[in-house]
């Protein structure tokens, strides 16, 4: 891939490697190692592979939250560590765990974004309610995290990203701690909206079902982390093929 | 069993449980005074005065500008006193919990100042400052200030790692992330240092008024010592644990207001 293409290229990772502690002193170690990765405008890409192998921090640099030891990262073409300030309102995560604030009710937890973005409150109640809404939370708008179950704090915290309108969604295996059935009912929302909204999205997760359910293509990594392979997937995959890029990247975590 | 006769029992049910509540809040400061009063029977009135005796001052002292503001003009102390060394605290916390090195030249500095008696500030207080205001305020700020500092870094440093992440992600500005983030996780802190530092303030006050000062409750303690006058003593000391009644109760009403979110658990513990 040319440099031209960095236009293109909503996320580009080049060269980047990150270590931790100093080198040659215990409990240094190297996470990820000359990575080169691109995720085109409007893609949605999976990113899987075992715990451990630096799948957090490669999240954690493009969403700006740390640097790179070496190589580049950019998003839209700048430095998410760097130039920080520059993608408020342009990225936006979803984690592991929902993290809302205790403090605030559903409703005022997805209109945080749109504060720091500095919109009118009718704006935000008018979008916040419209997300809860469509994540069918209408009549929990003003009940404390406290008193939600799992899901429907997840399904918040899924509106909070989706709310600022960022074209860039990070997910760091957003439904890992929820049940089968829950999981898979949000996972299925939330591919719906991403593609209805037409968001860059980088969806970490360790779930073979659900990297072949969500991602347009699948980078399965090893470590430290470095692409092992990297599958794209089309709509039409039939099931012996999904079948097939199963056992394949079974092989390959196995190994 | 209807209704209606639900509805009574209900009713009932919680009057006897808000009785109970009142019954338990009030026993206590009932069965002090009937100590009291039962020890005023035995005791010349230069020791143990009446009840009644004390009532009768307290009412005077309330209802006569001239002595009342002596109560208004030491509570205004405590207050400055506890701003003061509020606003200096919390900068001093926000500077120790942003830099490590900020932390390990103050923390030190605050642990001396924590181990200088109230009453040496009041001597270094008389011999630095000409008026009695800035030597009043001067001390309530030196011995309330540690308190306020370690407790607002603990609340610093206890806050939630992955919230203040998640807040992060959004890139808020600086105010932003004090507002939205900051603020509301170490609000319970803070009134907890409130109430925790009104209990010191209110006894340092006095101190500094009877050595330092020509007016306020400490002042009076001292014209009441001079005369054996225990009824005008309690009569004034009474003034200044009901103003902390009443600051405590309203940072208790606070309290409820902002903690409303949190979950309550049928056990106790």
């Amino acid at each position: 891939m040319t440099s031209n293409d960095s236009t293109e290229m909503a996320i580009r990772l080049d060269g980047v490697s990150k270590s931790f502690g100093k080198p040659g002193l215990a409990g240094a170690y190297l996470a990820v190692d000359n990575l080169d990765l691109q995720v085109a405008q409007g893609q949605m890409l999976a990113l899987l592979g075992k715990t451990g192998c630096g799948k957090s921090t490669i999240f954690n640099m493009i969403a700006g939250l740390t640097e790179p030891t070496e190589g580049r990262v950019t998003v839209d073409g700048r430095n998410p560590f760097r130039d920080f300030d520059a993608f408020r309102g342009r990225m936006a995560i979803v984690f592991q765990n929902d993290r809302l604030l205790p403090w605030r009710t559903a409703i005022q937890n997805v209109e945080l974004g749109l504060e720091i973005l500095e919109k009118t409150s009718e704006e935000r109640r008018a979008i916040a309610q419209r997300w809860l809404e469509t994540l069918g939370l209408r009549g929990h708008e003003n009940d404390y995290p406290h008193a939600l179950s799992g899901g429907m704090r997840q399904r918040v915290s899924i509106a909070r990203a989706f709310a600022t309108n960022a074209n860039i969604l990070l997910c760091d295996e957003p439904f890992s701690a929820l049940d089968e059935m829950t999981g898979r009912r949000l996972r299925t929302e939330f591919v719906k909206l991403v593609k209805e909204n037409g968001k860059t999205a980088v969806f970490i997760t360790h779930s073979i079902n659900e990297a072949l359910e969500i991602g347009d293509r699948i980078v399965v990594l090893k470590r430290p982390a470095n692409i092992a392979i990297d599958i794209p997937l089309t709509p039409a995959a039939s099931q012996e093929s999904k079948e097939a890029i199963r056992s394949q990247i079974q092989h390959v975590l196995a190994a | 069993m209807t209704a209606a006769q639900y509805q009574l029992s209900d009713a009932t049910r919680f009057s006897v449980s808000a009785l109970r509540r009142v019954g338990t809040y009030v026993l206590p400061f009932v069965a002090v005074a009937a100590v009291w009063q039962f020890a005023s029977l035995f005791f010349p009135p230069f020791l143990f005065p009446s009840l009644v005796d004390v009532f009768w001052r307290f009412i005077g002292i309330v209802t006569d500008w001239a002595q009342f503001s002596d109560v208004i003009a030491t509570v205004l102390r405590i207050l400055a006193g506890l701003a003061g060394a509020f606003v200096i605290g919390a900068l001093l916390a926000v500077v120790m919990a942003q830099s490590r090195a900020a932390h390990d030249f103050l923390s030190p500095v605050l642990t001396l100042f924590q181990g200088i008696p109230a009453l040496s500030w009041v001597v270094f207080a008389i011999i630095w400052f000409h008026g009695i205001e800035p030597r009043i305020f001067f001390i309530m700020v030196m011995t309330t200030l540690p308190a306020f500092s370690f407790q607002i870094l603990g609340a610093l440093q206890a806050m939630s790692r992955d919230l203040v992440e998640m807040v992060m992600s959004f890139r808020p500005s600086r105010i932003k992330l004090f507002r939205s983030m900051i603020i509301p996780a170490v609000l319970p802190d803070i009134l907890t240092a409130w109430k925790v530092n009104l209990g010191n303030a209110s006894r340092v006050v006095v101190v500094a008024e009877l050595v330092g000062a020509t007016g306020g409750v400490g002042y009076e303690l001292l014209q009441q010592q001079q005369v054996f006058d225990m009824a005008g003593a309690l009569a004034w000391t009474l003034q200044l644990v009901f103003f902390v009644l009443i600051v405590q109760a309203i940072l208790t009403l606070i309290e409820r207001i902002a903690f409303r979110y949190r979950a309550v658990s049928e056990r106790s513990l």
